[in-house]
């Protein structure tokens, strides 16, 4: 077990899977010569050289595009898009398109590639720069998605990813990029669509993801030191596939459901499982479903302002206590 | 040889029919010898094999363009329909100077390039007429057309999109050094979408043996391009600004969009990088099924049918010699073959409702949870 930064553990799982595989190759802006503007990417290029990890221009179309067709043809490409806000000028690529392929064309296209992106807020990067929009790509038919809260995650599900046969979007909390964590020596794949159980407890189930995953597990700790309750604390690593048994599992085991989500209120990806805990297990419920999101704003960037806005661990206790006896 | 930018005019004297002789050329086919100086059949850089090949092309995609449209006034043809009639040589052209194992990427307006890659007419038709036998199944639709076991790698209805993917398959040519070209087909009015510009740039910086093919008809939808575009030739007064040569040519003779084709291709091959070739063309139906073109000014049409790429290759090849009963007899056994490919198609059945829940993911499943 050797001890990692979220960061590293990208660059980790994609040397792993470009040592394995000649076909995986790399793509976006900075991520060569530069290793990336976090430099999650760092060691990639001078390993396999400037035809396997491309430095582009900023052309996200481009960049998208470049993966698309390389991937219907025979490559296994790594796109990057800088910050996951930027999908926005490259959405046509990621919905109409790469989503669409297979199914429009009576299963005669393959897609299998990744798009990673630095998603999320804690920045104070402001509104264009720290969405959280995992929830964009959640509602498009085709998309796998994917948003570790770890860096062992990072590298099994990023390398579960990439060998996956289809599109997977890639998100990664960019306030996560420095934490450290203990990952498994020696090749690591995960699978994707599992969640985890990161915590057990009685009273109440909270199911969150990415960043929002350490503030469950620190809102837990106290809400067992502090107030007497114990939460259960599933990580949803993959939105899509959803691993509704794992989620549903945990729920009915407490009767109570709380959501921590970084996304706006609004269609967020908790909204789309207090749904399906309502048909199908409501009667396992003791009590209403909480969701605890951010407020629906753009994001702002001074740290006194996005601190209260963001979900914290104090917030999720708060809820917790003045909700749930 | 493909820098001409005044090949249309050079051209000219060539275009003699008619415009009747245009809709229904396989009706009366005598065309007139043009006094022009003999073609001499030895040093013909074409051949004869490759200009019938260059013949059929052009006839399966007339027929199956105006059987198309046949089928949609029978209000068989469902949906929209966007039809290349007049635009056949800019296909026939390219797609016979690629190899089998070359890609191309068209866009909704793209019937004629999924034929000329060798797709079947049932395939198409079919496929229009929302029926089991269709390319896609019925799941694409129109605009929508793939074969990708005959290299037609999809037909996108998103202006622009297409251009960055047509140069990821070049990407993959490139890097795993198959000698494979990547051809992209687009109008005039994509030149105006930021994709463009985006693929080309980098296109050209990756030297990526793809092959940019602006199918400039005069209008984007109902505009015509001059009113919204900067410059005067829509993609040939671009290429200065990715360092690529200004290619324009005369789409409609197909002689001379098959030898620029093979230029470029030849460039590509030898990783020399893009090319960018404007093909200077017309479509003789609205843009999509129910546009009736009332915004072309009067006489535009009937200058552009005499310079219809069908009945001028028709002349072509009696002017090199090849017999009338092989021109005519290629023509009619096309139009039976059309013939039969809409019967099949009108034979076979909606698609099954079973298809609905298939091919979202690689394990053919529609799963988005467990
Ligand atoms: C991004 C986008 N904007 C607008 C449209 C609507 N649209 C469909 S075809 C078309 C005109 C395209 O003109 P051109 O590129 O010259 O191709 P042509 O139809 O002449 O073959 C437009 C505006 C679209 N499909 N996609
Ligand atoms: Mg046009």
């Amino acid at each position: 077990m050797a001890e990692l930064t979220y960061r590293e553990a990208v660059a980790e799982a994609i040397a792993q899977e470009m040592r394995r595989d000649e076909d995986v190759v790399f793509l976006g802006e900075d991520i060569g010569a530069a290793g990336g503007v976090f430099k999650a990417t760092v060691g990639l290029f001078k390993e396999f050289g400037p035809e396997r990890v491309r430095d582009t221009p900023i052309s996200e179309q481009a960049i998208l595009g470049a993966a698309m067709g390389s991937a219907m043809t025979g490559l296994k490409p790594i796109a990057e898009i800088m910050f996951s806000d930027f999908l926005a000028v490259c959405w046509d690529i990621v919905a109409n398109e790469i989503a669409k392929a297979r199914y429009m064309t009576g299963g005669q296209m393959s897609m299998p590639l990744v798009i990673r992106t630095a998603n999320g807020g804690g920045s104070r990067f402001g509104a264009q720069h720290s969405q959280s929009v995992e929830n964009w790509a959640m509602m498009i038919p085709g998309l796998k998605v994917v948003a570790p809260s770890s860096p062992a995650d990072v590298k099994g599900l990023l390398a579960a990813a990439i060998r996956d046969p289809d599109p997977v979007m890639f998100f990664e909390q960019k306030s996560l990029y420095p934490i450290k964590g203990f990952v498994p020596d020696g090749e690591l794949v995960d699978e994707l669509g599992t969640a985890k159980v990161l915590r057990d407890g009685g009273d109440v189930t909270i199911v969150a993801l990415a960043a929002m995953v350490p503030r469950a597990m620190k809102a837990a700790e106290e809400l067992s030191a502090q107030h007497g309750i114990e939460a259960t604390v599933v990580d949803v690593r993959s939105l899509v596939p959803l691993d509704t048994q794992t989620i549903l599992r945990e729920i009915s085991k407490t009767g109570r459901l709380v959501t921590v989500e970084e996304n706006p209120r609004l269609c967020g990806w908790g909204a789309e499982i207090a749904s399906i805990v309502a048909d199908e297990i409501f009667w396992d419920l003791d009590g209403p479903i909480i969701r605890i999101t951010t407020p629906h704003i753009p994001l702002p960037a001074a740290d006194a302002l996005e601190d209260a806005t963001m979900p914290s661990a104090e917030r999720i206790v708060r809820e917790i206590v003045e909700n749930i006896d | 040889m493909a820098t001409k930018p005044k090949a249309v005019a050079k051209r000219k004297a060539s275009a003699t029919s008619s415009a009747k002789s245009s809709v229904k050329s396989r009706a009366k086919a005598a065309p007139k010898r043009v006094a022009k100086a003999k073609v001499s059949r030895a040093n013909d850089d074409i051949g004869e094999d490759t200009r019938l090949a260059l013949w059929r092309s052009l006839l399966e995609i007339r027929h199956v363009e105006q059987r198309a449209y046949d089928l949609f006034l029978q209000n068989l043809v469902k949906g929209t329909s966007h039809l290349a009639l007049g635009q056949e040589a800019v296909a026939a052209g390219f797609a016979t100077a690629m190899q089998k194992d070359d890609w191309s990427f068209c866009t909704y307006r793209g019937h004629h390039h999924t034929l000329a890659r060798g797709a079947s007419m049932e395939g198409v038709l079919g496929e229009l007429m929302g029926r089991e036998c269709g390319l896609l199944k019925g799941k694409g639709g129109s605009m929508h057309l793939t074969s990708v076991e005959h290299g037609a790698m999809g037909s996108y209805a998103i202006i622009g999109a297409h251009l960055p993917i047509a140069m990821g398959a070049a990407w993959t040519a490139q890097y795993k050094k198959t000698g494979q070209v990547s051809v992209c087909f687009f109008g005039d009015g994509t030149t105006n979408i930021g994709a463009f510009h985006e693929a080309l740039n980098m296109s050209a910086v990756w030297k990526l043996p793809v092959v940019f093919v602006c199918e400039n008809n005069l209008y984007m939808e109902y505009t015509p391009i001059k009113d919204v575009t900067a410059v005067h030739n829509p993609a040939g007064d671009r290429a200065a600004s990715y360092g690529l040569p200004k290619i324009v040519i005369d789409g409609n003779d197909a002689d001379e969009v098959y030898r620029t084709a093979q230029t470029a291709f030849a460039k590509a091959r030898a990783g020399e990088g893009p090319s960018l070739i404007e093909c200077l063309t017309y479509r003789h139906s609205g843009h999509s099924r129910a546009d009736p073109g009332d915004y072309r000014p009067p006489g535009e049409l009937e200058a552009w049918l005499k310079k219809d790429p069908v009945p001028r290759y028709r002349e072509r090849l009696a002017e090199f010699g090849i017999a009338q009963d092989v021109i005519d007899g290629m023509d009619a056994e096309v139009l039976a073959q059309v013939d039969e490919a809409t019967e099949i198609s009108k034979a076979s059945p909606p698609p099954g409702l079973d298809l609905i829940d298939v091919d979202v993911w690689a394990d053919g499943g529609t799963a988005w949870r467990n």
